[in-house]
């Protein structure tokens, strides 16, 4: 029964599916699907090295507090950081006062209620207070930005694919002029008004200002000079941080687990090789990787393939 | 259970006579993973994979027992709850990073399991129980599994639950009405994630049942081996404990190492950074893609293009459905009596053939559907349908196997004599290795 309407079924979905190559093969061929600009214009992220990057990376704690410094004069203006608090600034090497200043003077406080008449109201962060979004909400945000809303930064490294280096090339890649090429090949791709030319960004077209523009915008404490180049890639660290702020402990129990199973895994395989003595062939009087032993084993295997 | 020769539960002491008197419980263990397993002494490493599926689903539940108690199911606070886990529970990154990675390696020591049951047909009589429950604890796990990536109620869960429920709506006039009331809405929201999570804490439970079924069933005829020749007299086997949990201890540490090198050094590697956008019903991804353990069934999925008969999403709904299904009548399908690959020239080929053909389409899956992938998909679809319902058969019917060995410890003897065999196979006392 089984057997007379396997290959009927078989032969069907075959059929049906051979039907479907034959349909896309010929749309293919007698229209075959325009390039796009993106397909053509769109790059990937430049390389980007952190010392947080590899399985012993660690943070770089210098360049979290100039990403962070980052963040707090030029990203927070529109970014939120939802997700992190005050307090975990301390693990950037911030003393408790430091981070009690840094969130008295947010520069948006924190929603909140007047105690006497109940009114919506605003009060001063504190350090267990998260970011205070610079938004009242979403819709605020997107009015203030030509519908465009600006995404929560906490944990952008982790959405976007190869995250740290695409926060970087994007900050550093717009470009004045859309390439001459791309204008003759796809007039269509002109960039509109109130848009950037960015190719790291997914459809080339950004809605955010190039935010990060000339060096020295930010005056570093402790001396860096302040290059283009390197406020993004401190503000690519510190959102690394953001996104992962376990990451340091992660990669010391990493190491301490993988060392804990090696020696229980090399145990467990030499009491095997114990209890199993017996029971297995001697073909190991010298030890088991004296080459004639080897090939004596690979023989072995041979002959169970065929003759047994 | 399983051959005469198992040694019977023997009460070590006082204590364990008095319970065994009561509740025969360390008989039961005994019988099951101890010294009164008898166990074909010839099984090779593609043998340690159900132990270690067992573990996964072991870990899968501890830790997922203790995400529930900081996991919050609304709509509003989900993402931010998983959010919560990550960055101030104790401990928290390390639970969710072994449960998304362990559901990740759940299904490779699955699929490894699978396969060895595929080359060693496993399905042949008298083991097609053991093969059909070990489907249903797959079909299980891949319930399970969509509905865990959707509780974290990012982008891809969002459309990942959009996307698989939207399979019902393929079944013509009721399909939609089902589609409603699976969700509990026109588009998941709070009631969907709620039941979500209910029977994502209740599936595995379930699972674990089927698994003890599935356990059973397998200690009625015993293991099958890498010969396919049955087990004929005690010579033939080793009981389970020592020999099997010694093997089963190390390659289970060995495993872990890998797990836990994903684990702690690329936690995200296996997931997409969709995942951490969270969800939002008005802004679609520009892939949508399922977790890579699914990703063969979603090619299958979108190769029917054309609207023949039935509409091509019910072709493709159908088929992917019958992907798995068809697999429950393997036994009927594959009718040759030699049940080991190895014994089995053209069939080890094609075993082979569709080994490559399920990794083409794991790939076809992942990719952006340009014409090329469209085209590749169907081929490997084609292929697959081809192997199971057509190819087998006829190897079956044609093909000359090659000849097995009178017995496993035959196999095991490469043509020495007897007083130089392994353990419990030599007339004598062992004289000298070879």
């Amino acid at each position: 029964m089984i057997r007379k309407i396997g290959p009927i079924v078989g032969l069907g979905f075959v059929f049906v599916l051979f039907l479907s190559l034959f349909s896309g093969l010929s749309a293919y061929f007698q229209a075959p699907p325009e390039a796009t600009a993106e397909e053509e214009f769109h790059k990937h992220p430049k390389k980007l090295h952190l010392a947080s990057d590899g399985p012993l990376g660690h943070f770089d704690r210098q360049q979290l507090q100039r990403g962070f410094q980052v963040y707090k004069e030029v990203c927070a203006a529109c970014h939120g950081l939802k997700l992190v608090a005050f307090r975990d600034l301390a693990a950037l090497g911030y003393e408790e006062p430091e981070i009690k200043a840094i969130a008295n003077q947010w520069l948006t406080e924190v929603p909140s209620v007047n105690p006497d008449t109940g009114e919506v109201a605003s009060r001063k962060a504190v350090p267990s207070d998260r970011f205070p979004s610079p938004y009242a909400n979403d819709t605020a945000a997107r009015a203030a930005n030509n519908n465009a809303y600006p995404p929560d930064l906490s944990l952008m490294t982790k959405a976007r694919h190869n995250g740290p280096a695409y926060v970087h090339s994007l900050l550093t890649g717009y470009e004045a002029q859309q390439p001459a090429e791309l204008l003759k090949k796809f007039p269509a791709a002109k960039t509109s008004p109130g848009l950037y030319y960015n190719p790291y960004f997914a459809n080339l077209n950004i809605a955010m200002p190039p935010p990060i523009t000339s060096d020295g915008q930010v005056t570093y404490a402790d001396g860096t000079m302040a290059t283009v180049d390197q406020m993004s890639a401190d503000v690519s660290a510190f959102l690394t941080w953001t996104a992962e702020p376990k990451l340091e402990n992660r990669h010391r129990w990493g190491l301490v687990v993988l060392t804990f199973l090696l020696f229980a895994t090399i145990l467990g395989y030499l009491s095997y090789r114990n209890i199993w003595a017996s029971a297995k062939r001697k073909v190991a009087p010298v030890g088991p990787l004296d080459p004639a032993n080897m090939a004596r084993r690979e023989e072995a295997k041979d002959e169970r393939g065929i003759a047994g | 259970m399983s051959f005469a020769w198992a040694t019977p539960y023997e009460p070590k002491s006082d204590l364990a006579r008095w319970f065994d008197d009561r509740l025969p419980l360390p008989r039961l263990v005994h019988g099951a993973v101890g010294g009164g397993y008898p166990v074909p002494r010839n099984l090779n490493y593609a043998w340690n994979f159900g132990v270690l599926a067992g573990i996964f689903l072991m870990i899968q539940i501890v830790t997922g027992i203790v995400l529930a108690m900081h996991y919050y199911a609304s709509a509003d606070g989900a993402f931010n709850s998983v959010e919560h886990i990550m960055r101030d529970v104790n401990g928290g990154w390390m639970l969710r990073y072994a449960h998304a990675n362990g559901a990740s390696f759940f299904f490779i020591v699955v699929y490894i399991h699978i396969f060895r049951g595929l080359f060693y047909a496993s399905y042949k009589a008298p083991r097609e129980l053991i093969w059909m429950l070990g489907l249903v604890i797959y079909l299980l796990m891949m319930a399970t599994a969509f509905m865990g990536y959707v509780l974290p109620w990012g982008q891809m869960s969002y459309w990942g639950a959009q996307v698989i429920t939207g399979f019902f709506s393929a079944i013509p006039l009721v399909g939609e009405p089902i589609r409603v009331w699976l969700l509990g809405g026109f588009v998941p929201d709070q009631a969907a994630l709620t039941r979500f999570f209910s029977l994502h804490y209740l599936m595995p439970f379930v699972i674990a049942g089927v698994v003890i079924l599935h356990i059973w069933s397998l200690h009625i005829p015993g293991s099958s081996n890498p010969t396919g020749v049955d087990v004929k007299t005690e010579k033939d086997t080793l009981p389970f404990h020592p020999f099997y949990t010694a093997k089963d201890g190390w390659f289970a540490g060995f495993f872990l190492l890998l797990y836990c090198a994903i684990l702690f050094f690329a936690p995200n590697a296996l997931g997409h950074p969709d995942n951490y956008i969270p969800a939002n019903g008005l802004s679609t991804p520009a892939h949508i893609v399922p977790e890579w353990y699914f990703l063969p069934f979603y090619a299958i999925l979108k190769s029917f293009t054309v609207d023949f008969i039935m509409p091509a999403k019910l072709w493709g709904v159908i088929a992917m459905f019958g992907s798995i299904l068809l697999l429950f009548f393997l036994s009927w399908l594959d009718r040759s009596p030699v049940r080991s690959g190895h014994y089995r020239p053209v069939f080890k080929r094609f075993f082979w053939i569709l080994v490559i053909d399920v990794f083409v389409l794991g790939w076809a899956g992942g990719s952006t559907p340009t014409p090329a992938v469209v085209a590749i998909s169907q081929i490997a679809t084609a292929y697959y349908f081809a192997h199971f319902l057509i190819i087998l058969p006829l190897i079956a019917k044609f093909e000359r196997p090659m000849p097995l060995p009178s017995s496993i410890t035959a196999s095991v003897l490469h043509g020495e004599n007897e007083e130089s065999a392994p353990y419990g196979l030599a007339k004598t006392a062992p004289v000298a290795a070879v």
